[in-house]
């Protein structure tokens, strides 16, 4: 009897399949390899390296060539001068040397002793430097007809020197104290305070504005497209333009805000609302509001639109009041739409960078995580201290997106 | 609740909030037109609104008239809901407190249709409520979206003095004609804008296509062959996509320092493609799950190969996603701010964004840093505009990042 059980395994087809699928997957993944898994990687390497801005450029010998001395007739003695330097002030350089071919009419008269001479080409070995190493070889030469008649000078053709130098990104030194000084003192609590602040309050707002206005275009009239492509200005606009439109409308002296806040007689005197403490937080979190109620608004009207309006006839039928409605059907409804954007909208607002940095550049109080991670390496300039800040982000992200997925796979809502 | 829900309660509540969320639009309104002082008066719209609120209950057809007339006539002499300052043109004024009245009792008409005097149901007084919260909400959202970019393009319009000298009056002087525009001028001609503008729009271009190019093959294969480890991937796509850029910045800002990447917008169009391929990705197989198979298995039989099949069928099948994740990826694009500014330092490359954030010094007037955001807000908001179906469409379809 023929065995008439499945076939086990991949056929030839499936095999195929998945080769072309492994195919055209290939770029997107050599890409997203290479712009984002490898940073990530670089990110916790960084880290652990007690590295500064300065120390990105490796040293390397820096050098200049001319010619000195008298030398108007033949036979007269100049000197071939080379002035050498350590780019770096505390990092050696190991086993330079120094390659040049002399003009032709210039004859080398005595040679340092490290140098030789094999028919114009000059080598000198000239050994390990220290940081902040310096010195001046000088070559002494002879000059020869052919050198008036219009040679090239010394410094017209290239010098060529080699050196090792390690640079402390790929040597084998690592340290903790960046983590140390990230995780020291005060200022991570307060910085990790304010990002929480922030994200809780910026996503549970934004949520809520796009709800209100996801309830307002549920119904349709006239102007509604209208009113609907204009409420997605603030999410579409570049987030430098409207940075600065909100940083000029609150400015303290010349502020629209302020003057009509003064009219109005709410205040006496204008307010600093991006320069002061718990003021300016609270305004980094509306402008995040502002922006993003946008997005969360267009997901709920979308979810909104697809409920089945049977429901709410039969609720109708029921004598069930508006705000019933709303609360017995509508919000059930919209629950699965609102806890996936929640979670979507939380890691998005803990990621944001550019928002906080253009509108008070993380002072006042309003320094989140990602703004530090800025902060860290270039306004401080210690870049390992920078990636330390990011690694902590990292795992923070790591955290969430598990709750996300556990949560996204009983709710495919997107 | 039950003590709210009579008439001659619920209209004077309504009537008082309604009049102030006028008179508080009107006022500000007024003010950045003219510049001249407006205000609402909590007390007016106490008393006023209260008044409002009775006389707008349904019935009669003259009452609100009447009341229209009766609140701009107070307000005009200092009583109203709005108070108008001295020494105003008499003209605005007059609008003023025609609109703050006009509004104010229609909009109660609206509000209140079917509430009468004695004790109404529920029904009727929650409809009430909500028609005073949706329009609250049309003025209150149209307003705290309009604002910023008001004083965006008005403050690009003014000179430096003129904005010390009255940060409300945003009123623009005609009579200037063209001058109204020297900064954009100045911006084109002084300060490079024009080459950023062309910078912005090639790199924005350019990042579309390459995404395409490698989103649509992966998101095909994610969408519709069978792979091991398909579901891992999709997931890993999303989770790529939640990486914050400014983590990725960094190595990225220290590789291109040693390669000698920074300052080329080769370089920028290197990493450009790579922050959209992930959403690009996400939202195109969305997408493609969508498509019937069907049509697709037809083809195969017919003989053609995979990648036939994804040219001639699923492609021209998925036009309109494919024009709503362009216009998406081109609005990343176009607005990306941290890369261009951290890996452009040399000005005649720098993009949009960047040249805008180098306005930003003191040195420089305000009204330039405000004509250069509008240069760059209107292209993506006229492209945004004029497809803004695809758009909203697109959005949804995959979740997007923000």
């Amino acid at each position: 009897m023929a065995d008439v059980s499945p076939p086990k395994g991949s056929g030839p087809l499936a095999r195929l399949e998945a080769r072309l699928a492994w195919g055209l997957l290939a770029p997107t993944i050599c890409a997203v390899a290479l712009v984002v898994i490898l940073p990530l990687l670089a990110i916790f390497w960084i880290s652990a390296k007690p590295v500064s801005l300065a120390d990105l450029r490796a040293p390397e010998v820096v050098i200049r060539e001319d010619l000195r001395g008298d030398y108007e007739a033949v036979g007269d003695s100049a000197n071939i001068r080379y002035r050498l330097r350590n780019s770096s002030q505390d990092q050696p350089i190991r086993g330079v040397t120094l390659t040049d071919t002399i003009p032709a009419g210039l004859e080398v008269s005595s040679l340092d002793q490290r140098c030789t001479v094999d028919g114009r080409e000059l080598f000198c070995d000239l050994g390990d430097w220290d940081g902040g190493f310096r010195e001046n070889l000088m070559i002494p030469v002879t000059v020869g007809q052919a050198y008036l008649d219009g040679g090239t000078r010394p410094q017209d053709n290239g010098v060529t020197t080699t050196g090792r130098a390690s640079s402390v990104l790929t040597n084998a030194t690592f340290t903790f104290e960046n983590f140390k000084r990230v995780f020291d003192g005060e200022e991570f609590w307060s910085v990790l305070w304010v990002t929480l602040f922030y994200t809780v309050f910026g996503t549970i707002g934004a949520l809520l504005f796009g709800l209100f206005a996801a309830l307002l275009l549920n119904k349709s009239f006239r102007g509604q497209g209208i009113l609907r492509g204009l409420y997605l200005f603030p999410y579409v606009s570049p987030v430098i333009a409207v940075a600065f439109a909100w940083v000029l409308l609150f400015d303290p002296f010349s502020g629209s805000a302020n003057a009509l806040l003064i009219q109005m007689g709410v205040t006496q005197e204008a307010i600093n609302f991006f320069g002061q403490r718990p003021l300016a937080l609270i305004m980094v979190t509306l402008f995040e509001i502002w922006r993003y109620f946008p997005l969360s608004f267009l997901f709920i009207l979308a979810r909104m639109q697809s409920i089945d309006s049977d429901m709410y006839e039969a609720a109708d039928m029921d004598g069930a009041s508006p705000f019933q409605k709303f609360w017995y059907l509508s919000v059930p409804q919209l629950l699965g739409i609102l806890s996936v954007l929640f979670l979507l909208r939380f890691i998005w607002t803990f990621n944001k960078f550019d928002d906080i940095f253009l509108l008070t550049g993380g002072n006042a109080g309003t320094r989140t995580l990602t703004v530090n991670v800025y902060e860290q390496a270039f306004a401080v300039s210690n870049i390992g201290a920078g990636a330390a800040v990011a690694v902590v982000i990292f795992g923070c992200l790591l955290l969430f997106s598990f709750f996300f997925f556990r949560f996204m796979s009983q709710e495919e809502g997107l | 609740m039950k003590q709210l829900r009579y008439g001659y309660v619920t209209g004077p509540a309504l009537g008082i909030l309604w009049t102030f969320v006028i008179a508080l639009t009107v006022a500000i309104a007024m003010s950045f037109a003219t510049g001249s002082a407006f205000r609402p008066s909590i007390l007016g719209a106490l008393v006023w609104g209260g008044v409002l609120g009775i006389l707008c209950l349904p019935g009669s057809k003259w009452l609100p008239v009447l009341g229209t007339l009766v609140v701009a006539g107070v307000s005009l002499v200092g009583l109203g809901p709005i108070a108008i300052g001295s020494q105003i043109w008499p003209v605005s004024a007059l609008i003023a407190a025609l609109a703050t009245a006009g509004f104010a009792a229609l909009g109660l008409r609206i509000i209140l249709a079917d509430v009468t005097l004695g004790a109404i149901n529920r029904h009727v007084f929650e409809a009430a409520v909500i028609r005073f919260l949706t329009g609250f909400g049309y003025i209150f959202f149209s307003a705290i979206v309009l604002i910023p970019f008001y004083v965006m393009v008005l403050t690009s319009l003014k000179n430096q003095a003129e904005l010390i000298q009255n940060p409300l009056d945003f009123s623009v002087d005609l009579s200037k004609g063209w001058e109204l525009f020297r900064s954009y001028d100045e911006l084109f001609t002084q300060f490079n804008f024009g080459t950023y503008l062309l910078n912005s729009f090639v790199i924005s271009v350019l990042t579309v296509v390459i995404t395409l190019l490698f989103a649509v093959p992966g998101a095909y294969a994610v969408a519709r062959l069978r792979f091991r480890g398909r579901a891992a991937f999709s997931r890993s796509i999303l989770l790529i996509y939640m990486v914050p850029m400014i983590v990725l910045a960094l190595p990225i800002y220290i590789a291109f320092s040693m390669f000698g990447l920074r300052n080329s917008l080769g370089g920028i169009i290197m990493i450009y493609p790579v922050t959209t391929i992930p959403v690009a990705l996400y939202m195109l197989q969305g997408y493609f799950r969508g498509l019937p198979a069907e049509v697709e298995e037809a083809g195969l039989m017919d003989g053609l190969s995979r990648l036939k099949v994804i040219w001639k069928i699923t492609l021209p099948l998925s036009l309109p996603a494919m024009a709503s994740v362009s216009l998406y990826v081109f609005m990343i694009a176009w607005n990306e701010f941290l890369l261009a500014f951290m890996l452009l330092d040399d000005p005649s490359k720098f993009t949009l964004t960047r040249g805008i954030a180098s306005l930003n010094s003191s040195e420089i007037p305000r009204q330039h840093l405000m004509a250069g955001s509008v240069i760059a807000t209107v292209p993506i908001m006229v492209l945004f505009l004029g497809l803004e179906r695809f758009m909203t469409k697109g959005l949804t379809a995959g979740s997007v990042k923000g």
